[in-house]
């Protein structure tokens, strides 16, 4: 077999500059190369009925096995906040501060999953969907911004029991409801960046989505889902002054509080931190714009591995 | 042979303009975790410490899939692409189609080259109707175009034939079937550069008849077809040149039946015993 393997190959093949020679005259252009930001852009525009139907598809995918099929995409946020409910409200008696409890920790579990199960999903969706990324061509973006959109649908199945939730505990019907709808575009920008950014990292360094769950845990006691950091505030005097508003000022606190502040009448502005909404659009750029790039320059790597 | 080159569409033969220009092309697959079982906790700490130094001590894998492969590819041409298992076929494939990132050497197309196959794309817990759309759309068709060659996929899957299968999730399809409703959703589109790795092989003889056909259609409107098989028949069919790759080196690059029989007598004779 060695002796074979040692024939040069028979085909007149031109010397390598001519190649490059040949492709540019004849205007080729490099395989796989990273198309311009605008190109990108308009690139992704032209997947969007993709980028909807995947998100969709994954939804429906989601429960299709189970007996009680879609009614899981209430049930399980409802399950997850009764557990914290049982927890944090009854065994640990945090509720005693908080007035209307059970729309304060529902709201905020619920707006809470939002946030993490996207960038969950974000740091998994190239790296574990190397099989598409590896057989068909579209813009990579389409993939972490089509699962930050699932989780925005799943949010919305969410929001329709919350809504339940909020009636039948005496929340009363107000025009600052509507306020949920900027709340939840801006909160979706946001997680949409920090899904393309964790979608970088977790396609080059696949570890990151074991590390995940811990950092996001950490996050989540910190951003006020269970307990206000408003009341937590009061009962530690010692605090240096920096460390409420740096709690308040996280992008989860704002966004859910924003959200309680929107659907709670017994939320008072005087628990917002000052220039929220300035905060709440800042991060949301920062994140959606600062992500689709860092994401954006690294598009042609995506794959290898 | 003369009944193959009657079967062969008629395309513009000796035509100057390039589609894809392979240039000194290397591919290499880095691969972790590959270290010895004991100790590869701290082989991994070596890795992440000494990046670039200690790769191969590290237990990361470099495996050299293609080597050094230069090519032009004109318009007309139907290419076949053959080697033993593990030569580096749909390796280069994946690279031509700007899939996988090249480490030396660069790959020049006209448009964008598009691997015929969808099955990343679909779902097997969703019906076989919405895994139309899904693959339709990640091919980059508009909806309204899904919605129009709908029924032509499903009546070309032969899904229906059966009754009404469509309408089921894709898991409970029978391996066939999948692969059937997989190639028709793939054949859908038309494309400037096709590339086909092993399609042929799917389905009932009666199935393989009509994808044939719907290849050689697909052929007549794009501009270059590559075809990756291990059957030698058809790559006799289909193609007027074959590139031969063994371990990732370009070994023969010819007319179809110089290199075949080139192949054959590396690879320990034809197929089966030949009439002529």
């Amino acid at each position: 077999m060695s002796q074979v393997l040692h024939t040069p190959p028979q085909a007149p093949v031109p010397a390598d500059d001519d190649l490059a020679a040949l492709a540019a005259r004849h205007g080729l252009s490099v395989s796989g190369a990273r198309p311009s930001l605008p190109a990108y852009v308009r690139q992704l525009w032209a997947r969007r009925h993709f980028i909807t139907a995947f998100a969709t598809a994954k939804l429906t995918a989601q429960y299709s096995q189970a007996k009680l099929g879609q009614v899981w995409q209430v049930m399980t946020p409802l399950l997850n906040a009764a557990v914290y409910y049982f927890i944090f409200g009854v065994l640990l008696g945090t509720k005693r501060h908080v007035p209307d409890y059970i729309p304060f920790l529902v709201t905020g579990v619920f707006i809470w999953t939002f946030t993490q199960s996207s960038i969950m999903a974000g740091t998994r969706a190239i790296s574990g969907n190397l099989g598409l990324v590896r057989a068909l061509h579209f813009p990579r973006a389409a993939l972490p911004i089509s699962f930050a959109l699932q989780q925005l649908q799943q949010l919305l199945f969410s929001m329709g029991a919350l809504v339940v939730i909020l009636l039948c505990f005496g929340v009363p019907l107000a025009f600052s409801w509507a306020l949920t709808v900027p709340v939840l575009l801006l909160q979706f920008t946001f997680n949409t960046g920090v899904a393309l950014i964790m979608a970088r990292m977790g396609a080059k360094t696949p570890d990151i989505a074991q590390l995940m769950p811990f950092i996001l845990r950490t996050w989540m006691y910190v951003s006020g889902v269970m307990w206000s950091i408003d009341k937590l505030a009061k009962g530690h005097h010692g605090w240096p002054s920096w460390v409420v508003p740096a709690l308040q000022a996280n992008p989860a606190a704002v966004y859910i509080d924003l959200m309680r502040y929107s659907l709670i009448d017994s939320f008072h502005a005087s628990q917002l931190p000052h220039h929220v909404w300035a905060i709440a659009v800042g991060w949301a750029l920062v994140a959606g714009v600062g992500g689709f790039i860092y994401f954006w320059k690294a598009e042609e790597t995506y794959g290898r591995g | 042979m003369a009944e193959h080159i009657t079967e062969r569409t008629p395309v513009p033969a000796n035509s100057t303009i390039p589609t894809v220009v392979c240039d000194g092309v290397d591919i290499v697959y880095r691969v972790n975790g590959t270290g010895a079982g004991r100790g590869s906790a701290t082989a991994a700490l070596n890795r992440m410490l000494r990046r670039e130094q200690a790769e191969k001590a590290a237990g990361v894998r470099t495996v050299h899939a293609v080597k050094n492969v230069s090519f032009v590819s004109y318009k007309g041409e139907a290419i076949g692409l053959i080697g033993t298992n593990g030569s580096g076929k749909s390796t280069l494939l994946k690279a031509v189609a700007g899939l996988l990132p090249v480490e030396n050497g660069s790959i020049y197309t006209d448009g964008q080259p598009s691997l015929l196959g969808v099955n990343a794309a679909l779902m097997g817990d969703l019906t076989g109707e919405k895994n139309v759309y899904l693959g339709g759309l990640a091919m980059g068709m508009s909806r309204e175009e899904v919605k129009e060659r709908y029924q032509d996929i499903v009546d070309f899957s032969g899904i229906n034939e059966k009754g009404d299968f469509i309408t089921l999730p894709m898991r409970t399809y029978s391996s066939g079937m999948g692969a059937r409703l997989r190639f028709s959703i793939a054949a859908a589109k038309d494309h400037d550069v096709l590339l086909i790795d092993e399609a042929l092989a799917t389905g009932d003889r009666s199935f393989q008849r009509r994808s044939e056909e719907r290849i050689r259609e697909l052929r007549q409107r794009a501009g270059t077809v590559f075809l990756v098989s291990h059957n030698n028949k058809s790559i006799r069919d289909t193609c007027e040149r074959v590139l031969w790759l063994e371990r990732g080196e370009l070994r023969m690059d010819g007319p179809t039946e110089e290199v075949m029989a080139a192949y054959e007598e590396f690879t320990g004779g034809a197929d089966k015993p030949k009439a002529a």
